[in-house]
């Protein structure tokens, strides 16, 4: 059993490995899309365009242009003259946001009655809108506290643990470990099956001695090694190239990933095996990766989304890796805590490579 | 005469690749012109050529008057093209199919379309399947829409590539009587195959090897070069592959097949008679000259076919099993769903016996086939492959047997190396014996030089070695042959069958299923299915006496074959 | 016999049966109908859903280390709040694990001496601690407890603290003023969706008469090569268009998007898109001429980037220079800001405009190219 079982891991892994394309199509695209995505993904909000309608032109309003000028969120402000070409600007989608200084800005304050500007922002960029405004609330708050000296205090000291500055790649990378692994895992296995059984061998390998726990296992063994390693080689990457910090535990982190990859494996065994086409297979996987990959905190929090959403990311592997690498990298997350978010992948991958099994052996009959 | 298509100067390259190299010749219009050659000799190259779908390098083709290259357009107008898997919509119906080529031909503007739908439809007997989905026709019945779309246009031209290819016999012989009678319009055909009994009954030949044309003309001529140089020798009971090993081992013979219970033998040229009669007295068998046919001209053109000696079974020891019977069907049936597709079949299949699986397209012999080797699991009944029912102990059952699919089932990313390792593997052969057997392998089928390639990139005759040698790597008591030569060119054919005539020899046990008549011959025994049930099992040689007539007292296998299934429908029509 | 019509030239009725042909393929088909309908429907979903940047609910620990009737005050200020869910503690150690755990994504420290740095305001009041490793979700909790503060100093209405807030911003959303994300993501959702549809359904039929041989046969007809492709073209514009449609009623009646530009836009600037995502679809199978292989090129090259770099959940301005420049490539990117315009905007065609004619130029390049490469002719 052992041969027949070694036999069949080695061809797995060589038809993926031996030639230098398939190769390069296995390994690239992930690195690539790790260097792209980390700069291109981010919920950061820069380069931000802005408007201003002076109609105060006095000294408030000044101080406070100049201190937007210097602002590093701002890339740019444009003046306009007339409320038209204000409207005109944010309608094409020139500028994201407008602020216009009402004709006595700088005469109320000087009165000390509260001063108010108007920020029109685009709501079809609800999202960096409102993070623009949070940007602007604190450039007039700074303002403000020249007005009156003794209120210079902020209401709340306010502390980032883990990651004090904030570093939105701190947060991405070891994301995109987990995410192009499991893609990486979910295409390998999910067409394994089918490809097989398209091309005949299939058949080949039911004929011979070698029962379907073997053909399971022999096609699982392969893709937790391939998957293993590309999300090492991310992992190494968040710690060496973008320098970010890891005080977990990488042996924790290591298992973790295995068991991860062997929940995704099961799951594209699942697909592979139900499907008879290589067609239907990508889209089984495409199905597959798209609700994973949207359901898991990786674009948004689970707990923004609706209590059943929420009921669903609990079922979903990737939801409790993401927990792991980023309190593995950030958090120093304990033992306890790894195995706390471990067991419902572990249960995941012994349901679905189990059924891979009860499928394979039912498609006999 | 005229001219419907004239090559000249052909030459068609592929990279570094050379797939014709200078062909010359004319098809006449009003005739049925074969194109004949191996795998690979550049039929279909010639054939997409003609069609106007690829220019020649070098030279030019004319079909129906116009350039190919220059004139391309019109010359689609003038052909009928029916590519090798005819590019049916299979999600389209059989009138929707129909309507589609239609209108891509611009028929029916001026005639009645309907009248043209009526007669292809008439024409091909597919009237009563209008409205069926293109996908779910037998392979026949979508080689049959095929040529309906093709002449759609009555086109001057008529090219039709390998349109036999996965047909039953039956459908063949309507499909080939139907281009027969389109000749009368003086509509030119091409029709391109590896059966070199359709080309014997083709009014020319165009024969091409290894891309050059080496004969044109009337396929008897070809044959009378033959006259004198082929012989039957009958009545030999016992050692028939024997001594067709060792008649092959002979220099003054060119080539020999078995042909139900006796062998068929063609001498060289300067062969001498004499030492054949040694040999057939040697066996107890008599000898008789008979006529030529195509097939031994062929092979004689080309060299003639490969020897008698195969390593392999002197390398293999004999089989001891101990039991007579080596596979076993004991009342097999399968149903899915309301369907039947295997009824209630039973046979046993002796120890060192080929036995042949035949029927039309949707018999049921695949099915039948698969729950043998245990791919189905029958509705009811048993199968058994040396005393290990597969139900039951289903890994001792599948080491005892070897499995060659029909499509060459190998691992396309692996090497040729790496797929030795892994069947050997995948067997549980262990280290030291790995090693051995894989170079015994390499060895018998000579693929040294081929050890670091992908099997795709392998000549077909390779091909097929290696998926032999991939399915014999553990020693199987049963070997199943799964249509093992199909689409396969007759040199090729005749080395794979002096491989498993020689391992029949050591007692190894082979199941084969298979559309080739000739492959039929080749059995010790023939069942025959049909709808599902099992209706004959004979000797080829019985079941050619079986269906013998006055008018024809000497039936080939393929009109046995007819004939018995016609028989079946009669019955089953007296009894309804 | 040779007294056949002239063939050169277009023919209407060709076309039309292979577009006749084509759209029965795709009705009969489940695989194209999964993508063109079932996909859709389910992305749409999990967009309206799953993905909302709206922070409400997020879990706050409240430490409480006074007693005082003002702290009790402040904490109940935390607790009345949408956007917090409050777990209350005594020390700071029962939350600190939490945070670890990620069952709170920051907690608020109000101190014991909260009565004295009331009455001094020498020193911040509260100590915010946020989970750093969620740095977007930080950036939230910091922002609105320090809001939850202010307001709270403001309701107190003390005379001492009347000038807490001398300047302020009045902001005023437009298009949007319930800022809900729903109706920015959904817009660039359809984006997505008809990618999928234009680029990966079109690869995959077209890559499939390759294999089936049926592009074979076709070719061997007097139909021409410009016949085929628009044939082949057209039935998945329709296609693309009845998604859009659908889409479109899908989210003003189910999700509350409002259509403030007319239908006659939308329906503009969809079909214009088809124009890149359909070339781009077939680009992909005339290379690749295998459904393994153009699913992959169409999921790298189409899907991906319309998710990612279309401006759809990210935002363009803030990616580095080179790879905004890349965007400008991608037609998604054009089409995903004209959409959510033409939903929440209006008809503002200083935007449509060059959106469209940047969709069509690249759309022009990709046919172009597509035509080059493809002759009616099965040589390489």
């Amino acid at each position: 059993m052992i041969t027949r079982l070694s036999a069949q891991i080695v061809k797995e892994l060589l038809s993926y490995l031996r030639d230098p394309r398939s190769r390069l199509t296995l390994v690239a695209p992930p690195l690539v899309q790790l260097l792209v995505f980390s700069f291109a993904a981010t919920l950061e909000v820069e380069n931000v365009e802005l408007a201003v309608l002076d109609q105060d032109n006095g000294y408030w309003s000044h101080e406070m242009i100049q201190q937007l000028e210097a602002a590093s969120f701002v890339s740019g402000i444009r003046f306009v003259q007339s409320p038209d070409q204000l409207t005109a600007l944010i309608d094409r989608r020139d500028v994201l946001a407008a602020l216009r200084f009402p004709q006595d800005f700088s005469r109320d304050v000087a009165r000390g009655r509260p001063a108010a500007a108007q920020a029109v922002i685009d709501g079809r960029r609800a999202y960096a809108g409102q993070v623009t405004l949070a940007y602007l609330n604190q450039v007039a708050a700074n303002v403000g506290a020249g007005i009156h000296a003794g209120t210079t205090v902020p209401p709340a000291a306010v502390r980032h643990w883990f990651n004090p500055n904030l570093v939105y790649q701190w947060f991405i990378v070891p994301s995109l470990s987990g995410l192009l692994a499991m893609l990486i895992a979910l295409i390998v296995t999910g067409l394994s099956i089918a490809r097989e059984r398209e091309l005949g061998t299939f058949d080949q390998l039911l004929v011979s001695p070698a029962r379907p726990i073997e053909i399971i296992i022999g096609k699982t063994v392969p893709a937790l090694i391939i998957g293993t390693l590309l999300a090492s080689v991310m992992i190494s990457a968040g710690i060496f190239l973008f320098r970010i910090p890891f005080t977990g535990s990488i042996f924790w982190l290591l298992a973790a990933v295995m068991l991860f990859i062997l929940s995704m494996v099961g799951i594209g065994l699942v697909i592979s095996s139900i499907c008879q086409t290589q067609q239907q297979a990508i889209l089984g996987v495409f199905s597959i990766a798209v609700p994973v990959v949207l359901l898991s905190g990786f674009v948004t929090p689970v707990e923004n989304m609706s209590e059943f959403l929420q009921l669903v990311a609990r079922v979903n592997p990737l939801t409790y890796y993401l927990e792991i690498v980023r309190g593995s990298f950030l958090k120093s997350l304990p033992p306890s805590e790894v195995l706390e978010n471990a067991w419902p992948m572990a249960l995941i991958a012994l349901v679905t490579l189990s059924s891979a099994i009860v499928i394979v052996k039912r498609k006999l009959q | 005469m005229t001219a419907a298509v004239d090559i000249a100067g052909v030459v068609k390259r592929f990279g570094d690749t050379t797939a014709l190299a200078g062909i010359d010749a004319t098809i006449e219009a009003g005739r049925l012109t074969g194109l004949v050659g191996p795998d690979g000799a550049g039929k279909t190259t010639l054939m997409r050529m003609m069609a106007a779908l690829m220019a020649p390098t070098e030279g030019s083709i004319r079909t129906a008057g116009c350039d190919v290259v220059a004139d391309a357009e019109r010359v689609h107008a003038l052909t009928g093209y029916m590519p090798q898997r005819f590019g049916l919509y299979e999600d389209l119906s059989v009138i929707e199919n129909l309507r589609l080529y239609a209108s891509l031909h611009g028929v029916g503007e001026d005639e009645g379309i309907d009248t043209t739908f009526e007669r292809l439809l008439h024409f091909t007997r597919l009237e009563p399947f209008k409205a069926r989905l293109a996908g779910r026709l037998s392979g026949g019945m979508k080689q049959k829409l095929g040529l309906a779309c093709a002449l759609m246009a009555k086109p001057d031209v008529l090219l039709l590539d390998e349109p036999s290819v996965g047909v039953d016999p039956v459908s063949r012989q309507e499909l080939w009587a139907m281009v027969q009678s389109l000749k009368a319009d003086g509509m030119a055909i091409v029709w391109s195959t590896s059966y070199l009994d359709e080309a014997e009954r083709c009014d020319a030949v165009l024969l091409l090897n290894d891309g050059k044309l080496e004969y044109a003309g009337p396929p008897a001529a070809l044959t009378s070069r033959l006259e004198g140089r082929s012989f039957l020798i009958g009545g030999v009971t016992e050692g028939r592959r024997q001594m067709l090993a060792e008649a092959l081992e002979r220099p003054e013979v060119c080539d020999g097949v078995i042909q139900g219970d006796a062998i068929r033998v063609v001498l060289r040229p300067d062969g001498n008679r004499s030492n054949l009669d040694g040999l057939a007295g040697q066996y107890g068998g008599c000898i008789e000259a008979v006529t030529p046919r195509f097939e031994d001209a062929f092979i004689d053109l080309l060299g003639g076919g490969p020897g008698g000696h195969s390593v392999i079974a002197e390398k293999m020891p004999p089989v001891t099993i101990p039991m007579h019977v080596a596979v076993s069907s004991e009342h097999l049936t399968k149903r899915f769903g309301t369907f039947t597709a295997t009824d209630d079949v039973s046979f046993d299949v002796g120890k060192g016996e080929i036995f042949g699986l035949l029927g039309p397209n949707g018999a049921g012999k695949s099915t039948t086939f698969k729950m043998l080797c245990g791919l189905l699991k029958p509705t009811a009944g048993n199968a058994t492959i040396v005393g290990h029912d597969l139900r039951h102990a289903p890994s001792e059952a599948k080491v005892q047997l070897g499995y060659m699919a029909q499509k060459f089932s190998l691992y396309g990313l692996l090497s040729v190396r790496q797929n030795l390792e892994f069947f050997a593997g995948v067997y549980g052969l262990q280290r030291p014996l790995r090693r051995e057997r894989i170079d015994e392998m390499i060895e018998t089928f000579e693929l040294e030089r081929y050890l670091g390639q992908s099997p795709n990139e392998l000549p077909l005759g390779y091909k097929q070695r290696l998926a032999l040698a991939c399915s014999l790597m553990h020693r199987p008591a049963v070997l199943f042959l799964d249509e093992p030569t199909s689409g396969v060119d007759p040199i090729t054919r005749r080395e794979f069958w002096m491989h498993i005539n020689a391992l029949v020899r050591r007692g190894v046990t082979v199941l084969v299923t298979t559309h080739f008549m000739d492959e039929a011959e080749y059995c010790d025994r023939v069942a025959l299915m049909y709808q599902a049930k099992l209706i004959a099992l004979d000797t080829p040689d019985q079941l050619k006496a079986r269906t013998a007539t006055a008018e024809h007292p000497a039936p080939t296998m393929e009109d046995a074959f007819i004939r018995l299934i016609q028989a079946a429908d009669a019955e089953g029509r007296a009894a309804a | 016999m040779s007294s056949k019509p002239a063939t050169a030239g277009f023919s209407a009725r060709r076309l039309s049966a292979l577009v006749r042909k084509e759209s029965l393929q795709v009705v009969r088909d489940p695989s194209a109908m999964l993508i063109a309908f079932a996909l859709p429907v389910l992305l749409l979903f999990l967009f309206a859903y799953a993905v909302s940047l709206d922070v409400k609910g997020v879990r706050l620990g409240v430490v409480l280390e006074s007693d005082t009737a003002a702290a009790q005050s402040l904490a109940a200020a935390f607790a009345a709040t949408r956007y917090f869910e409050i777990l209350p503690a005594r020390d700071r150690r029962e939350v600190a694990p939490r945070l670890v755990a990620s069952e709170i994504r920051g907690f608020v420290v109000i101190p014991q001496d909260f009565e004295r740095r009331l009455r001094s305001r020498t020193e911040p009041l509260i100590q915010v601690v946020t989970d750093g490793s969620q740095p977007n979700t930080a950036n939230f909790v910091a922002g609105y407890a320090e809001g939850v503060v202010s307001s709270w100093l403001v309701a107190r209405g003390g005379a001492r603290n009347a000038g807490v807030m001398p300047l302020r911003i009045e902001p005023r959303f437009w298009f949007n003023p319930e800022i809900e994300t729903r109706r920015f993501l959904i817009p660039g959702a359809i984006a997505i969706v008809m990618t999928m549809i234009g680029t990966m359904l079109t690869a995959l039929v077209v890559a499939r008469e390759w294999e089936r041989g049926t592009m074979e046969a076709v070719m061997s007809t007097p139909a021409g090569i410009v016949e085929i492709l628009a044939g082949k073209l057209a039935p998945y514009f329709g296609l693309g268009i009845v998604a859009t449609l659908g889409c479109a009623l899908i989210s003003i009646l189910l999700f509350d998007v409002p259509l403030r530009g007319s239908w006659a836009a939308l329906l503009l600037l969809s079909c214009s898109f088809l124009v890149p995502a359909l070339g781009q679809g077939l680009l992909i199978s005339t290379l690749a001429r295998n459904q393994f292989v153009a699913a992959q090129i169409a999921l790298l090259s189409g899907f991906l980037p319309a998710l990612l770099l279309s401006g759809f959940i990210f935002e363009i301005d803030s990616m580095p220079a080179i790879i905004r420049v890349v965007t400008y490539i991608i037609p998604a990117r054009h089409f995903v800001s004209s959409l959510q315009t033409v939903f929440l905007a209006g008809n503002v065609w200083s935007v449509f405009l060059p959106s469209i004619l940047a969709m069509l130029a690249i759309g022009s390049v990709f046919l172009g190219i597509t035509a080059r490469k493809s002759r009616k002719s099965l040589d390489t």
